[in-house]
């Protein structure tokens, strides 16, 4: 065998994210619950729930939902009411649910799965041995730290992506043709998907992979990183009694508030790596 | 003799202030062989981790190549070492192809990355395909020997590598490192095995408790113990060899109920004494010079507290039910730091 002196300069960041994302490919453990989670939440419930309020035209059924519209704040309503202004209240509900009520799907998938990949992703190397590898190793321990972020996020987020899509297509099929075409994504879903959730995606997984790195073990990770996800929840909260959305800019504001304290949050949890936890001891020093 | 490729100076090392090393110092020449004896929890794997970087100290120095292996050229150190852990530490989901792929982009080998040549090296080409999981122990350890070697690393640290191994597996590890040490490479094994280390060892470092006992070439070490040499004599009536202990030239004697173990100032007194041992009347079976075994060694060194027993004696068995005794307490203590 001869010495191989290759170049330097490429990051291993996204060998070690490969890697990870490789094995979870290959487990249909993980798998199969992903991809039915995200069905469930961005195809099956709101397909079911909007067929039953535009078709079976149960009354009551429509009533009882209709007076949760009545909780989003005055403009949100009135955006309602301006976009289908003769339509019936089922209707105006299925809209208001499209828009608003289903926010939460957006947050609750991705958060699910990232938070369950980023939870076991180190403490999972220290688990199986794979650490003593990853540590004499010459990855640096950013390199390691970004790689594994990286390799927790984009599950989770592609699922998101891939399902609003989805979503989208469910909705503007079922209320689109009630309300004069096809109207969803509305613009602050795309302000939701691709500004606000990804930061608030990176400050849970920045606390998420510090607890992986510094716990016993997988399930206490998992344990923890329920804890972490607050922040998440908040965000769909906002969205779904129409408080993000309803004054002009403050998903912007919120948005840009939230990389903020990702970059914070990131820069702290790479500190959280180092080779010392991945092989499993404690108290190295630095 | 050049620079050592690994110098420990009075490394200090504790996990939640229990020490896992302790002032040990040693250095390893390049090309050789070097290996760090002791009993579990001695502190040898926590030696060859700060060798790597993958663990700092906390009081002493460590040179790699001459660098710091816990500082910013920690990643160039790295680059040239390979490590065989104690466990395999694969990926047990992946094939085998995976995992030497995945080394391969880590060292940064490019797309000619020797990896079918590697696994043919160790016998394991034709479970490539196969998903890691499904092999058996020694193909794991042959799977991490090939990694460990892939990007041929000038230095080479196996921790117990044949731990739990068949003897075909066993053989295959012993022969990589008489092949590594033939072709110039530096390797560091740890083990507590001293039949693995005899005979391979350029140099041994006698660990417990974290701190060097005794370090240096093994037949160096066994004049520093043994600085007389050692003649086994056993005859048809072994009380008849009890006179051996009053000739001239004969500095020690011990006999446990069997063969005689003898040390003389020179071996050219053997034949004085064989034929005083004839003159006697004695009918003697065997007469052989002893070289002490590397078990021995080990057993005397540890139990240094009392004299160190003639080679070959009787006495050291007694010891080494000691040894194995704090052997295990110590290898709990550190375990346990660790965690």
């Amino acid at each position: 065998m001869t010495a191989l002196s290759p170049p330097r300069t490429r990051s291993l960041t996204w060998t070690i994210a490969g890697m990870d994302l490789r094995q979870l490919w290959q487990s249909p453990d993980f798998l199969v619950p992903m991809m039915v989670l995200a069905a469930l939440f961005f195809v099956f419930l709101p397909a079911m729930l909007l067929l039953a309020i535009t078709h079976v035209h149960s009354t009551s059924i429509v009533a009882k939902i209709s007076s949760s519209l009545d909780l989003l704040p005055k403009n949100v309503q009135s955006q309602i009411a301006a976009r289908a202004p003769h339509a019936s209240p089922a209707v105006r509900t299925s809209y208001a649910l499209a828009v608003y009520l289903f926010a939460p799907l957006a947050v609750i998938v991705p958060m699910t799965i990232s938070t369950a990949v980023g939870a076991n992703c180190l403490v999972g190397e220290r688990e199986k041995g794979t650490g003593e590898f990853l540590a004499h190793s010459p990855a640096t321990e950013r390199e390691i730290y970004t790689g594994k972020l990286i390799a927790s996020l984009l599950p989770g987020y592609l699922t998101t992506v891939v399902g609003f899509g989805l979503y989208s297509l469910v909705v503007d099929l079922i209320v689109g043709p009630q309300v004069g075409g096809w109207f969803f994504p509305t613009s602050n879903w795309w302000i939701l998907m691709f500004w606000v959730v990804p930061p608030f995606l990176a400050i849970t997984l920045s606390v998420v992979l510090r607890l992986s790195a510094r716990v016993k073990s997988a399930a206490a990770a998992q344990q923890a990183s329920g804890l972490v996800t607050l922040p998440l929840i908040l965000v769909s909260y906002g969205v779904a009694s129409g408080g993000l959305f309803g004054v002009g800019g403050t998903a912007i504001w919120v948005g840009l508030v939230a990389w903020g304290a990702a970059a914070y949050g990131l820069l702290r949890g790479a500190q959280a790596v180092k080779r010392a936890r991945l092989l499993g001891v404690e108290g190295d020093l630095g | 003799m050049g620079d050592p490729v690994v110098e420990l100076r009075s490394v200090h090392r504790a996990f939640k202030g229990v020490v896992a090393l302790e002032d040990l110092s040693f250095a390893v020449q390049a090309g050789t062989v070097t290996v760090l004896l002791g009993p579990n929890g001695a502190g040898k794997t926590t030696a060859a981790r700060v060798i790597t970087g993958a663990l700092r100290c906390d009081g002493g120095s460590v040179r790699t190549f001459g660098l710091d292996p816990a500082g910013p050229d920690g990643t160039d150190v790295r680059r040239r070492c390979g490590v065989v852990a104690a466990k395999p530490a694969l990926y047990d989901r992946l094939s085998g192809r995976d995992n030497l792929v995945y080394a391969a982009r880590l060292y940064r080998l490019g797309p000619r990355a020797p990896v079918e040549a590697s696994a043919a090296r160790f016998g394991i080409a034709d479970a490539l395909d196969l998903r890691v999981g499904g092999y058996s122990t020694g193909m794991k350890t042959r799977l991490a020997l090939a990694r460990a070697v892939l990007h041929d690393p000038e230095l080479l640290l196996l921790d117990e590598p044949t731990s739990g191994l068949d003897p075909e597996s066993s053989h295959a590890v012993l022969a990589l490192i008489d092949d590594m040490a033939a072709g110039g490479k530096t390797v560091v094994m740890c083990t507590h095995l001293l039949l693995e280390a005899e005979g391979l060892a350029d140099q041994v470092v006698m660990l417990e408790g974290g701190r060097n006992l005794l370090s240096g070439p093994p037949d160096d070490l066994v004049r520093r113990i043994w600085p007389e040499p050692t003649v086994v004599f056993d005859a048809e009536d072994r009380a008849a060899l009890d006179g051996l202990a009053g000739l001239p030239g004969v500095t020690g004697y011990s006999r446990d109920g069997g063969a005689a173990v003898v040390t003389v100032e020179d071996l050219a007194r053997v034949p004085d004494l064989v034929a005083s041992l004839a003159a006697a009347g004695a009918r003697l079976t065997k007469v052989a010079p002893h070289e002490p075994t590397l078990e021995e060694l080990y057993f005397a060194v540890r139990n240094a507290g009392a004299a160190p027993s003639a080679p070959g004696a009787g006495s050291r068995f007694a010891g080494a039910a000691a040894a194995a005794a704090a052997a295990g307490m110590a290898a709990s203590s550190e375990d346990e730091a660790a965690r």
